[in-house]
C-alpha cells in the first residue's frame, strides 16, 4: 500500500516539475509590465526600472526560475505585489473558503443527481429518463456565471429569500475560531450556531449554482452505472429470488454501481475547484479563485503561480485518495492493482 | 438499520436551520446595524500607505481617514445644493493655526493631538513624515513635486509644536499640496521601531498597519474582501465623527452592489454603470449624488508624434467626427457636463475644464480629411483600460462607427490593466479614450502635466510645442507672483492652443456618482474622489 | 471487448431488425453477419435509435438549425448587428424589435443571428484543432508506445494538473483576446483528453490482426496509422467531439466575463451574456436571456448530439 502510494506520487513529480516551468513561463509571458503597474500613476521611466530592479524583475530568466525555485524549497511561495501578503498565507486563508464551497456544491449536487441518474436508469427509456437527461443537460448548458447571478436576481433581490451575496458571512457576524477554516465545521466546534446559520445561508446559492453546474456528469455517470449493473447477473438472481424491488435497487444494484460513480465524484470535484472562479466573482466569495483571477488581470506572478501550484498538488492528492478510496471500496480493483 | 436511521436523523438535523429564514436581524444586531455603516465597492486596498509603492485608490481612502495632514479644506456648498471640498478654505487639522512668511510657512500643531496608540504627536514626527513622503519616490514624491516640496531641508521641526516649511521658490500650488493626502503624519518612532536595513523607512510595516492619529483605525482587513474600522475616540484634529464602526466590503459584481443598495442592505455604493445611478435617482427610493470632477476630463487622445495623428487637420477630423450626443445619451447617461458644443473654439474663461467648439459634423470631418490627403481614410486602433470598460466600451463602439462614415477604420483594442501603464508610458498608442484628473484645481496644473513638453506620463498624446511650453510655464510664474493680468491671458492662450490644435479631444467632465440610503448624511465631494468618513452620519 | 473486431456499426445490430427473410437467425442480442443479406446502413441503423430516443432526433434537427443559421443568419437578419441607434436603445421586445434593443440601441434578435457563425466558429475550429494534436498525438502515442506514449502522457498530465479555466486565462491573457488565441486556449485545454481517449483505442488495436495484414501487404507505418487505425478510432471521438464544441462555447462566455473574450462589437453569445448579465437587476432581461437561451440551445443541441452519436456509431458503449 505504502509502496503503491510511493509509486503514485513518483509518476506525479515530473507533471509537477512541468506544472512550475509552465506557470512561470507563462506569467513572464503575460503582457503587462508589473513594474510600470506598481511605479504607479506618474511613473518616470527611471522610476520604473528602479521597481524592476527592486522586485528582481531585470534579471534574466533562467537566474529568476532558479530563485523562484530554491524559495520554493522553503516554502516561499512569494509576495503578491497586489495585496502585499505572502501568498502562502493567503492561499492558506483562501483555501478553505474555496474547498467549502465546492465541497457544499458537490453535496448537493450529488443529492439531486444521484437519485436522478437512478430513476433514470430504473425507468430506462420512458419519459422520466428522458425528463431527467433534458433536467441534467440543461444546467451544464449555460454558463455559470450567468446562472449565479440568475440566482442572484430571483432570490436575493426578488424574492428576499437568500440573504445578501456580500461574501461567506454576512457583516454583523465574526468568523468562528479557525479549526479547519470551513466555517460550518468550525462554528459548530465552537456550538455557536448563529454564526452556523449564517454561515450556512450565505452558502446556499453559491453551492446551488455549482451544483446545477455539475449535475450533469454525476447524474450521467450514475444512470450508466445502474444501467450496467441492473443487467448484470447477481442482479437478476436476486430479482428472480423473489426480492423486493425496493430491496434490489438499493441494497444490490445502487451499492455496487456506486464505484464509477466515486470516480466520477472526484473528476467533478477537482473540475470544479478550477470552474468556480467565476461563481466566486458573481458572489465575492473570498476563494483562491477570486485571488487567481485579479491576480492574473494586474500580471501579479506570484499568486498565479501559488495557485495554480497549489491546484496541481491538490489534483494529485485527490487522485491519490481516490484510488485508494477505491480500493478500499472494490477489493477487486485492489488485487488487481 | 440503524445506520440509516441515524444518517436520516442528521439530515433532518441539519436541514432544520436552513428552513428558518436567516435574514431578519435579531433585534440586537438591529441596533448595531444602526450604529454601523456599510459601504460596497468593487476593489479593495492593496496597501494601507500612500508612500507605499504601487498603493491603488482605495489604498488613498484608507490613508486619509487613518492618517491627519496639518490642514485640511473648509466646506462649501454646490449649486445643486450637494457640499463639496473648498479649494480655496482651509480649515485646521493636525495644526491649530499658521502664519505664512515671505519664502515660509510656520504651523503651531495641537498640544493634545495623540496617536492611536497615546503617543503624543511632535514636530518632530511631521517632519520624519515630510522626509519620508519626498524621499520614498513614486507617486508621493512626485505629488509633493507639484507644490516646490522636494527636499528634506525645506523641513524644520522648530520646536516640539511648531513645525515650519521653507520655499525654494514662489508657487501658489505649495499651500494647497500641504493639504492633500500625501503630507500625512505618521507615527515615527512607531514606524522606525519596524524598519529595517532594506526597509528604511519601514514602508513594509505600514503597508498593513495604520501608525497615524487619525479619525479611524483599521481594527480588521481581510485582502480582497473587507476592511473594517473603529472610530478613534481620542481624535483631537477635528470634531469626533458620527459613526462608530464602518465596515467596507468588496463586491464585484456591479449588479449585486446595485440589487444591495436597492434593497437597504448596503448604505453607500460607489462604482456602480451611470446608468444605475441615473435609475436610482429617478426612483427616488435612495439618494444618489453627483458632482463633477474637479479638473477632470475624460478624453480621446492621439498620439501626436507618428503618423497619422500627427497632422493638425486629421486631429481636428476625428474631433468632429465623434458622436457626442450619442455618447452622452447612451454611455454617460447625462451624468457628466459636456465639453463639446462650446460657441466658439475658444477659451471664454479662465475655468477649466471648459467645452471646446467641435461638434459632431461628418461632412466637416471628411473635408479635413481630405485636405490633410487622407481622402481614403486609413486603418487605426482605439485602445482603453480594461478597468474602465463599462464606460470605455460602449464608447469606443460609437466612435469606431463614427470613424468609419469618414474613412477610418478602426478596431478596438481592450487593454488589461497591468499592461495599460506601461502601454501609456510607451506613448505608442494612435489613438486612447482615458481619463485625467489634476487634485490641485487650477488649469496650469492640468496643462503642466497633460499638455507641457517635458512629456511627463500623463501628456499621453506625447505633444510637444515650444509656444505652449512658455504659455503654460507663463502662467505658473504669473500664479506665483500674483500677476493677474498675465495669468489671464497666458491661460487663455493656451486654452485656445489646446483647442486649436486639439491632441487629446475633451468629451466629458464625469460626475462623481454615489448612492446612499436616504438616512445617511454629512456626504461630501473630495478632490480625491474618495470617501471622507469623519462628516457621515446616520440617522 | 473483442480485441480483434474493427467496430463495424452494422454487425452490432440485433438480428431482428435484420430483414425478414432470414428466419434461422441466431436470437436476438448477438452479432450476427448476414451473408447473403445486404447489411442494413448507417442511416436506416441511425432511423432505428431516433425512433427510440426521439430526444437524439430532435437534438439533430435542432443541429440542422443552428447550422442554417450560421450559414444564412447575417444575410436574413432584420437589422445590421452592428448599426447603434442611441434613440432606440434599452427597448423591451417589441413588435420593430422582436428581441428587443440593447445598451447602445443595436437589435438583438440581429445580433443573436449573426453570433452563431461566430459561435460554431469557435466551436467548430476548436475542435477540429483539439482532433488533429490531440487525437493524432494520443494515436501515435498508443500506436508507437515507447518515448512517443512517455512524451505525450507527460505532456497530457501537466496540461490535466492545471486548473484548466485558469489555464485557458493564462494563454488568452499572455497571447491576447482574439478568437484565433481562444480557439488555441481551448484546444490546448481540451488535448489532454483528446490524448488520452485516442491513445487508448490506438493501443487497443496495435496487435490487431487487421494492422498486422496492413503491415505484411507493405503497408508503411504513418500509413497505417491513418488510413487505417484513425478511422477507426473517430467514432469514438466524434463522441467527445459534439461535447467539447458545447464546452468550447461556454468557455468563451466565461472569458467574456472577465474580460478577456472577443473584441467588441463582435456579436458572440458570450459577450452579449456577460455584458446583458449587469442589466438584469435593473429590469432589462432581454439583453441577457436571448443570447443565453441561444447558448444554452446551442451547447445542449450538441451535448444531446453526443449522447445520440455515441448510441449510433457505438451501441456498446450506450448509457
Amino acid at each position: 500500500m505504502i509502496r503503491q502510494i510511493g509509486k503514485r506520487l513518483a509518476t506525479a513529480i515530473p507533471s509537477l516539475i512541468g506544472v512550475v516551468i509552465v506557470t512561470f513561463l507563462l506569467t513572464r509571458v503575460l503582457p503587462g509590465d508589473t513594474a510600470a503597474y506598481f511605479a504607479g500613476p506618474a511613473a518616470t521611466p527611471q522610476a520604473i526600472a528602479e521597481i524592476r530592479k527592486t522586485l528582481g524583475l531585470d534579471r534574466p530568466l533562467p537566474e529568476q526560475f532558479v530563485r523562484y525555485v530554491a524559495d520554493l524549497a522553503r516554502g516561499d511561495f512569494g509576495n503578491s505585489l497586489t495585496t502585499g501578503q505572502p501568498v502562502i498565507t493567503e492561499i492558506t486563508t483562501r483555501l478553505p473558503a474555496s474547498a467549502e464551497l465546492t465541497l457544499a456544491g458537490l453535496i448537493v449536487s450529488m443529492l439531486v443527481a444521484v437519485p436522478l441518474g437512478v430513476l433514470a436508469a430504473v425507468r430506462q427509456g420512458s419519459l422520466v429518463d428522458h425528463a431527467c437527461r433534458i433536467v441534467a443537460t440543461a444546467g451544464v448548458s449555460l454558463p455559470v456565471f450567468f446562472t449565479g447571478l440568475l440566482l442572484v436576481y430571483a432570490f436575493y433581490f426578488l424574492l428576499g429569500w437568500a440573504p445578501a451575496p456580500l461574501g461567506r458571512l454576512d457583516i454583523f457576524y465574526s468568523p468562528p475560531p479557525q479549526v479547519t477554516g470551513f466555517f460550518l465545521i468550525d462554528s459548530l466546534i465552537a456550538r455557536d450556531f448563529e454564526v452556523f446559520r449564517a454561515a450556512l445561508a450565505q452558502l446556499a446559492l453559491p453551492a446551488l449554482t455549482l451544483a446545477i453546474f455539475s449535475l450533469a456528469p454525476v447524474a450521467r455517470m450514475t444512470r450508466a452505472s445502474m444501467l450496467a449493473v441492473l443487467a448484470s447477473d447477481f442482479v437478476r438472481t436476486a430479482r428472480a429470488s423473489g426480492l423486493a424491488p425496493r430491496a434490489v435497487i438499493v441494497t444490490y444494484a445502487f451499492r455496487n454501481a456506486m464505484l464509477p460513480v466515486v470516480t466520477t465524484l472526484g473528476m467533478v470535484f477537482s473540475f470544479l475547484l478550477g470552474a468556480n472562479v467565476l461563481v466566486e466573482k458573481v458572489f465575492a466569495w473570498p476563494g483562491i479563485g477570486s485571488y487567481a483571477i485579479e491576480a492574473l488581470i494586474a500580471s501579479d506572478y506570484a499568486p498565479v503561480q501559488g495557485f495554480v501550484l497549489t491546484m496541481a498538488v491538490l489534483y494529485v492528492l485527490l487522485n491519490l485518495s481516490i484510488d485508494l478510496a477505491y480500493g478500499v471500496i472494490d477489493p477487486r480493483v485492489r488485487i488487481e492493482a | 438499520m440503524k445506520r440509516r436511521e441515524f444518517l436520516q436523523s442528521m439530515t433532518a438535523l441539519a436541514a432544520a436551520p436552513m428552513l428558518s429564514a436567516p435574514m431578519v436581524w435579531s433585534p440586537a444586531r438591529a441596533q448595531s446595524r444602526a450604529e454601523t455603516l456599510l459601504f460596497v465597492t468593487e476593489a479593495g486596498p492593496n496597501n494601507f500607505d500612500i508612500h507605499g509603492v504601487g498603493t491603488n485608490r482605495p489604498g488613498y481612502e484608507v490613508s486619509w481617514n487613518c492618517y491627519d495632514r496639518l490642514m485640511s479644506h473648509g466646506v462649501k456648498t454646490l449649486a445643486d445644493g450637494t457640499a463639496s471640498y473648498d479649494r480655496d478654505k482651509f480649515v485646521p487639522e493636525l495644526a491649530e493655526e499658521w502664519s505664512p512668511g515671505d519664502m515660509s510657512i510656520t504651523f503651531k500643531l495641537r498640544r493634545n493631538a495623540t496617536f492611536h496608540d497615546g503617543t503624543p504627536i511632535t514636530a518632530k514626527d511631521v517632519k520624519w513624515s515630510f522626509d519620508r513622503a519626498v524621499t520614498v519616490g513614486g507617486f508621493p514624491t512626485f505629488q509633493m513635486k507639484a507644490g516646490s516640496l522636494e527636499k528634506p531641508e525645506q523641513f524644520v521641526a522648530v520646536d516640539d509644536h511648531t513645525f515650519r516649511v521653507d520655499f525654494l521658490r514662489k508657487d501658489r500650488l505649495t499651500l494647497p499640496d500641504l493639504a492633500v493626502i500625501v503630507p500625512a503624519v505618521y507615527h515615527s518612532e512607531l514606524v522606525k521601531k519596524n524598519a529595517t536595513d532594506k526597509d528604511p523607512w519601514g514602508l513594509d510595516y505600514t503597508k498593513t498597519n495604520i501608525a497615524g492619529g487619525g479619525a479611524y483605525k483599521v481594527t480588521r482587513w481581510q485582502a480582497g474582501s473587507e476592511v473594517v474600522y473603529e472610530r478613534n475616540e481620542d481624535w483631537k484634529s477635528g470634531a469626533l465623527p458620527k459613526i462608530r464602526r464602518i465596515v467596507w466590503r468588496i463586491v464585484p459584481s456591479a449588479g449585486n452592489r446595485r440589487a444591495l443598495i436597492e434593497r437597504g442592505d448596503a448604505d453607500i455604493s460607489f462604482d456602480l454603470p451611470n446608468k444605475d445611478f441615473a435609475e436610482l435617482k429617478a426612483a427616488g427610493k435612495t439618494s444618489v449624488v453627483s458632482t463633477p470632477v474637479g479638473n477632470g476630463i475624460l478624453y480621446l487622445g492621439m498620439n501626436c508624434k507618428n503618423p497619422p495623428f500627427n497632422e493638425v487637420k486629421v486631429r481636428q477630423a476625428v474631433a468632429y467626427a465623434i458622436p457626442y450626443q450619442k455618447i452622452m445619451d447612451a454611455v454617460m447617461f447625462g451624468l457628466a457636463n459636456p465639453l463639446y458644443g462650446g460657441e466658439a473654439n475658444r477659451a471664454s474663461s479662465l475655468a477649466w475644464p471648459q467645452p471646446h467648439g467641435y461638434a459632431t459634423d461628418l461632412a466637416k470631418a471628411k473635408a479635413l480629411l481630405a485636405e490633410a490627403g487622407h481622402q481614403d481614410g486609413f486603418d487605426t486602433t482605439i485602445s482603453f483600460d480594461l478597468g474602465s470598460a463599462v464606460i470605455s466600451e460602449p464608447l469606443c463602439v460609437l466612435v469606431q462607427e463614427s470613424l468609419a462614415q469618414i474613412g477610418i477604420r478602426a478596431t478596438i483594442s481592450k487593454v488589461p490593466g497591468a499592461n495599460w501603464r506601461s502601454e501609456l508610458l510607451k506613448k505608442e498608442l494612435p489613438m486612447i479614450v482615458n481619463f485625467f484628473s489634476g487634485w490641485l484645481d487650477y488649469p496650469e496644473y492640468f496643462f503642466f502635466w497633460a499638455y507641457h513638453g517635458q512629456n511627463a506620463v500623463f501628456n499621453t498624446m506625447s505633444y510637444q510645442d515650444g509656444a505652449m511650453d512658455a504659455l503654460i510655464d507663463g502662467a505658473r510664474k504669473a500664479a506665483a507672483e500674483g500677476d493677474a493680468g498675465t495669468y489671464a491671458t497666458d491661460v487663455k492662450g493656451f486654452i485656445d492652443k489646446a483647442f486649436a490644435e486639439v491632441p487629446r479631444v475633451p468629451l466629458f467632465q464625469p460626475y462623481l456618482n454615489v448612492a446612499l440610503q436616504k438616512n445617511i448624511s454629512g456626504y461630501r465631494y473630495w478632490f480625491h474622489r474618495q470617501l471622507d468618513y469623519r462628516s457621515l452620519g446616520k440617522a | 471487448m473483442n480485441q480483434s473486431a474493427r467496430i463495424d456499426p452494422a454487425a452490432a445490430i440485433p438480428a431482428v431488425s435484420a430483414p425478414a427473410a432470414a428466419p434461422l437467425t441466431a436470437p436476438a442480442g448477438l452479432p450476427v453477419a448476414a451473408a447473403p443479406l445486404a447489411r442494413p446502413s448507417i442511416a436506416r441503423h441511425a432511423r432505428h435509435v431516433i425512433a427510440e430516443n426521439p430526444v437524439t432526433g430532435i437534438a439533430f434537427a435542432l443541429f440542422l438549425a443552428i447550422a442554417a443559421c450560421a450559414v444564412l443568419g447575417p444575410a436574413i437578419a432584420p437589422y445590421d448587428p452592428l448599426a447603434s441607434d442611441t434613440a432606440a436603445a434599452l427597448q423591451a421586445p417589441s413588435t420593430r424589435h422582436w428581441f428587443g434593443t440593447d445598451q447602445l440601441g443595436r437589435d438583438i434578435l440581429s445580433r443573436v443571428m449573426a453570433a452563431t457563425r461566430l459561435d460554431l466558429g469557435i466551436a467548430v475550429f476548436s475542435v477540429a484543432l483539439v482532433f488533429v494534436l490531440g487525437g493524432l498525438s494520443g494515436v501515435a502515442a498508443g500506436f508507437f508506445a515507447g518515448w512517443t506514449d512517455r512524451i505525450v502522457g507527460r505532456i497530457a498530465d501537466t496540461i490535466m494538473a492545471f486548473p484548466l479555466f485558469v489555464l485557458a486565462m493564462g494563454i488568452v491573457a499572455a497571447l491576447g483576446n482574439t478568437v484565433t488565441n481562444i480557439v488555441i486556449a481551448t484546444a490546448i485545454i481540451n488535448f489532454p483528453l483528446y490524448a488520452r481517449v485516442a491513445r487508448a483505442e490506438a493501443n487497443v488495436r496495435r496487435e490487431a490482426g487487421f494492422v498486422l495484414a496492413a503491415r505484411l501487404a507493405g503497408n508503411g507505418e504513418a500509413r497505417i496509422l491513418l488510413a487505417h487505425i484513425l478511422p477507426n478510432v473517430m467514432p469514438i471521438m466524434a463522441v467527445q467531439m459534439s461535447l467539447t464544441m458545447g464546452y468550447a462555447i461556454l468557455n468563451a462566455a466565461g472569458l467574456s466575463f472577465i474580460g478577456l473574450g472577443v473584441r467588441p462589437p463582435t456579436p458572440e453569445w458570450g459577450i452579449m451574456v456577460a455584458e446583458g448579465a449587469g442589466f438584469i437587476v435593473s429590469g432589462e432581461w432581454w439583453i441577457a436571456l436571448f443570447p443565453g437561451a441561444a447558448l444554452m440551445l446551442a451547447v445542449f443541441c450538441f451535448n444531446l448530439l453526443g449522447d445520440g452519436l455515441r448510441d449510433i456509431l457505438d451501441p456498446q458503449r450506450r448509457t
